[in-house]
């Protein structure tokens, strides 16, 4: 292969030096591209370089050939860099991999199941913008009087956010039972979150829990978006605000917590900041906008409304999500 | 996508002046400007934010590490010139209750 090479250069350096024309200079920038797939070093290059002009122009005096000794000597360093570098990229898409690996360990440690009870549907979409989701979902219900969701988005994003969200995982599993009041359940999480995070790591999270027999909506945030609510004899949205600082900021922090009535055909729409913080070109998209798209859509049910939404957000974006896109929808039927 | 920060040391006072967006992209380099804040006893910060066109959460989590790292040596942060947006924010994630904030229209603290 050397062999083959060295005649090709030959090839090149003698055309170049006889013509010089532009049509021969763009030869050689081809062949190194060549030379560069091949891992041929810096200090080959010059050796293969020093042996066709030798060939060529034996009569050259010795101070040229003796130059190129100081200069092959020279760039042995390239070749130890261009080397590295190799081995930089190789070490590269072998963390890649690892971290495709950490993504499905996370999409499976963190599963979580939709409840399944009367009167309610639930709608769900959570997109990571990368390959590791800052957005968590965790639903707590006893399939039969309550379902209850909590919305969370960590900030801090990649692999300490993904070990973050097994510690709430693990805080939400142990709480079991579904009846509990979320300013409860925000409690609980801060205060593991708090003994555990960076000083730059925190979580927002809302809480919301529908109970069958009463048709009421209960929740408390501490930190997130407001959920919308959509008032469904009123054709109206409001937000749903509650005081709760985020979580794993300070240790004792009380949360409000307030509720409302659902009538059939109201829905509650919890979001993270991927949705509220989208960004075109142009700039912010309006609430607004969000609102009535999700106003045109009121009769279809919950999943294809958050589906729905996605799909139109991400079109206005350039199907380019800067953010994690979180979308969750509680819509009493009956 | 770029960001300035300027730290200017009177006696007992840390003056920092932000401008430009905070995002993942630019908040490591807020993060290190706000580090070579030398911490001690009472220490006395502002920062102006009032050239701050855009921050997220990765933002939010810089000054909110300053801030509980400033508060722990029972020092003070506070933060002015806030735009309408970024007032949505602090209040929204509760910081709002528990940090000095003054907004852009030269409202009074809450």
């Amino acid at each position: 292969m050397p062999q083959e090479i060295e005649r090709q250069y030959k090839e090149i350096l003698k055309q170049y030096v006889t013509r010089q024309t532009e049509q021969n200079l763009y030869a050689g920038q081809n062949f190194s591209r060549q030379l560069i797939q091949k891992n041929i070093a810096p200090d080959e290059v010059i050796s293969i370089h020093k042996v066709a002009l030798e060939e060529a122009f034996p009569e050259l005096p010795m101070v040229v050939w003796n130059s190129f000794d100081l200069l092959i000597e020279m760039m042995i360093r390239y070749g130890l860099a261009h080397a590295e570098h190799q081995s930089l990229l190789k070490k590269q898409e072998e963390l890649k991999v690892e971290m495709d690996l950490a993504a499905n360990v996370q999409s499976t440690l963190l599963k979580t199941t939709v409840p399944q009870v009367d009167g309610l549907e639930i709608g769900l979409v959570s997109v990571p913008a990368r390959n590791m989701n800052g957005d968590y979902i965790y639903f707590l219900s006893d399939n039969l009087n309550n379902a209850g969701v909590a919305v969370s988005d960590v900030i801090g994003k990649g692999i300490p956010a993904a070990l973050c969200m097994s510690m709430i995982k693990y805080g939400m599993d142990s709480l079991q039972d579904a009846a509990t009041d979320p300013k409860k359940v925000l409690d609980v999480i801060n205060r593991i979150v708090e003994k555990s995070v960076d000083d730059d790591m925190f979580i927002s999270m809302f809480y919301g829990r529908y109970n069958v027999e009463e048709s009421i909506f209960t929740y408390a945030t501490a930190g997130h978006e407001p959920a919308l609510y959509y008032n469904a004899k009123q054709g109206e949205f409001s937000e749903l605000h509650a005081k709760g600082l985020l979580l794993g900021v300070v240790a004792n922090v009380s949360y409000e917590q307030h509720a409302v009535t659902m009538e059939t055909g109201d829905f509650v729409v919890m979001m993270t900041d991927g949705v509220t913080e989208c960004r075109t070109d142009e700039g912010f998209i309006e609430p607004e906008i969000i609102m009535s798209l999700i106003h045109s859509l009121r009769d279809e049910t919950a999943q294809t409304i958050v589906d729905t939404v996605f799909k139109e957000l991400e079109k206005m974006q350039n199907f380019e999500l800067r953010d994690d896109f979180t979308l969750v929808i509680f819509k009493k039927t009956s | 996508m770029n960001i300035q920060v300027i730290i200017k040391e009177e006696e007992n006072l840390i003056r920092g002046f932000i401008s430009g967006e905070i995002d993942a992209f630019t908040a490591p380099i807020l993060r290190e400007k706000l580090a070579t804040v030398q911490q001690k006893e009472n220490l006395h910060t502002e920062l102006d934010m009032s050239e701050v066109s855009y921050m997220d959460s990765t933002g939010l989590g810089v000054i909110v590490a300053f801030f509980k790292n400033v508060n722990a040596n029972n020092g003070h942060v506070k933060l002015t010139g806030l735009s309408p947006r970024l007032k949505r924010l602090f209040d929204i994630t509760g910081l709002g209750e528990i940090m000095d904030i003054e907004t852009d229209d030269k409202g009074g603290n809450i």
